[in-house]
Parts: structure tokens; sequence; C-alpha cells
């Protein structure tokens, strides 16, 4: 569905915010937010898993703690931040003025998400831990 | 009356900061809640949202300075390893101290009582699960900045943004609730 109708649909269904003067928005820059909230999450959840997994990786995420003894926490949330915005940049470009199917991609950063967040539950990181 | 400046952190990280994330989610949560068509009128739409724009992004501030004090500031004071790989330096202690004992030996040593799961399981799903917090609420509050009381006749989108709201609480809840029990069993000092 193009803007415009969806504005058309709005005021239908609320019509006290048509004297508002709302402008048209496409849903592309709201489908880019919720999926890089999802792969943020997701990444979060990947590389506290990977900590664990991997001795090397776990290294390098701790070297991102500048001596301050963050340990690897400081790599695994600083990269997935980083992870976050970029996605988020990168999205928010490509979606850009286009209208797309916002459910869709509310579902994919959905499940991302809750990987994610399974990711970063004790039991679950640490089975993957290596002997 | 004394303070220690590790303590002053702690409370800056979880009392004020924690504390304003949680105020500013239950305003947030009853303005998102609010916003339903027929609900209000035009002039109270606009200044329900300007209410809202500042609630959501305070939360999301909140939770950044949050995560961001508790990881980098106090994180440090609680995982330090102070008390050699058998746990000598916790030896007859009540509660943790700088100098010998931190609080992560501390509950990891058992010297006073089963401890060990507060850290194995508490501190470790916080640390972690608690970033989510200003990730989601970032989310929300450029969803809710975005659409705007558009987000009135759109029930589908309003409720997606709602559970990705309660989302950043439930997150931040974890990390209150275990940072609460944790400084009472191993306070940082």
């Amino acid at each position: 569905m193009a803007s415009e109708d969806k504005l058309e649909k709005d005021y239908e269904m609320a019509p006290e915010i048509a004297e508002l003067g709302l402008e048209e928005r496409p849903d592309g820059p709201g489908a880019a937010a919720m999926l890089a909230a999802g792969i943020g999450l997701f990444a979060l959840g990947l590389f506290t898993v990977l900590s664990e997994a991997s001795a090397g990786l776990h290294d390098w995420l701790e070297s991102w703690d500048f001596d301050k003894g963050v340990g690897p926490l400081a790599g695994k949330t600083t990269v997935a931040v980083i992870v976050w915005a970029v996605s988020w940049i990168a999205l928010a470009i490509g979606l850009r003025g286009k209208d797309v199917d916002l459910k869709k991609w509310f579902w994919v950063a959905l499940i991302l998400g809750v990987i994610g967040a399974l990711g970063t539950f004790p039991p679950i990181f640490l089975s993957f831990a290596a002997e | 009356m004394e303070i220690s400046s590790r303590e002053a952190w702690t409370v800056i990280h979880g009392l004020l900061a924690g504390t304003l994330f949680l105020l500013a989610f239950a305003g947030g949560l009853a303005g998102l809640w609010s916003l339903r068509p027929g609900f209000l009128a035009p002039t109270a739409i606009k200044e329900r949202m300007r209410r809202l724009y500042i609630g959501v992004w305070v939360m999301a501030a909140a939770a950044w300075i949050t995560v961001i004090s508790g990881t980098w500031i106090v994180y440090p004071w609680y995982r330090a390893s102070l008390a050699g790989d058998d746990y000598s330096g916790c030896a007859g202690l009540a509660l943790p101290n700088a100098a010998s004992c931190s609080p992560r030996d501390f509950l990891k040593s058992n010297v006073s009582g089963q401890t060990a799961t507060w850290h194995e399981f508490g501190m470790e799903w916080k640390e972690h699960i608690g970033w989510a917090a200003p990730i989601l609420a970032t989310a929300v509050a450029f969803l809710v900045t975005y659409y705007g009381p558009r987000l009135i006749p759109r029930t589908w989108l309003r409720v997606v943004t709602i559970v990705m709201f309660v989302g950043a609480f439930a997150a931040a809840v974890v990390g209150g609730a275990f940072g609460a029990f944790l400084n009472k069993v191993a306070p940082i000092v």
C-alpha cells in the first residue's frame, strides 16, 4: 500500500488526526529500526555464545577492554552495538523513501531478537563452553 | 555520613539512572496505551505526543547511561581478581573488600554459604541481557518519533511498539533485580 493510501486509511480510522496536517511517511525507516534492533540483539547473543565456544574469539573480545578490567564483556557489547548501529545506518539508507511490508520485517526482527536474547541466557551460552 | 566513590557510582548506575528508566517506562507505557482511535482530541494528541517523545528519549538515554556506567565503571570493581585462584583472600570474610576479595571472588568462593550461583547465573545473565534494553529503547524512541500520531489508527504498529518497549523493560528488570540482590549479597565497597 502506498504512503498516501495509508494516510487516507489512517484518517478513516482516526478522523481526529486529520486536523494535525500530517505528512506521508513510508514504512522503510520503521522497518530499518526494527530489523536493526533484532540484528543488534542477535549479535549480542551470538558473541556471548562464541566467546564461550572459542578461546581465540574470547581473547579477541577481551582485547576491546583497553585494560579497564571489563574482560570479554567489553568486546561482546561494544561489537554488538557497532553491528546494531552499522546495520541500522545501512538499512536506513537502503530503505529510505520505500514502502515495505512492515509485518514481515517485524517478524524477522522478532525471531532474531529472541534468538539473541536466548544466547545471553547463562544455561544456554555456558553449555557452549570449550572444555 | 559517608559514601565512597564506588558506592556513589553504584548508586548512579542502579538507583538514579535505573530508576529514571523505570519511571520513564511507566509514563511511556501509559502514553502509548492511550494512543487509541477516538480517545483523544487533536489538541490533547499534540500535548500527549510531546510528552511521549520526551519520555521515550529520556528512557533510551537512561538505558544507555545505565549499561555504560555499569559495564565500564562498576563492573571492573565487581570482577577484579584479588583473592587468588583458591580464593584464599576471601577466607573468613562475611563481605567482600577492595583489598583482597572482590564481589566476584567472594561469591565464587562460597565462604558465606552457597553463593557461586549468584555469579554464575545472576551476574552472567544481568551483564549481557542488560544491553538489550538501550537497543530496544532507542528503536522504540525512533518509531514513536517517526510515526507520531500515526500510531493512533495503526493498532498493529502500536502494539508492536509496546512489545518492544516491554522487551526493553524486561531486560532492565533482569539487570535491576539481579543488581539489587547481588549488591545485597556481595556489595561493591
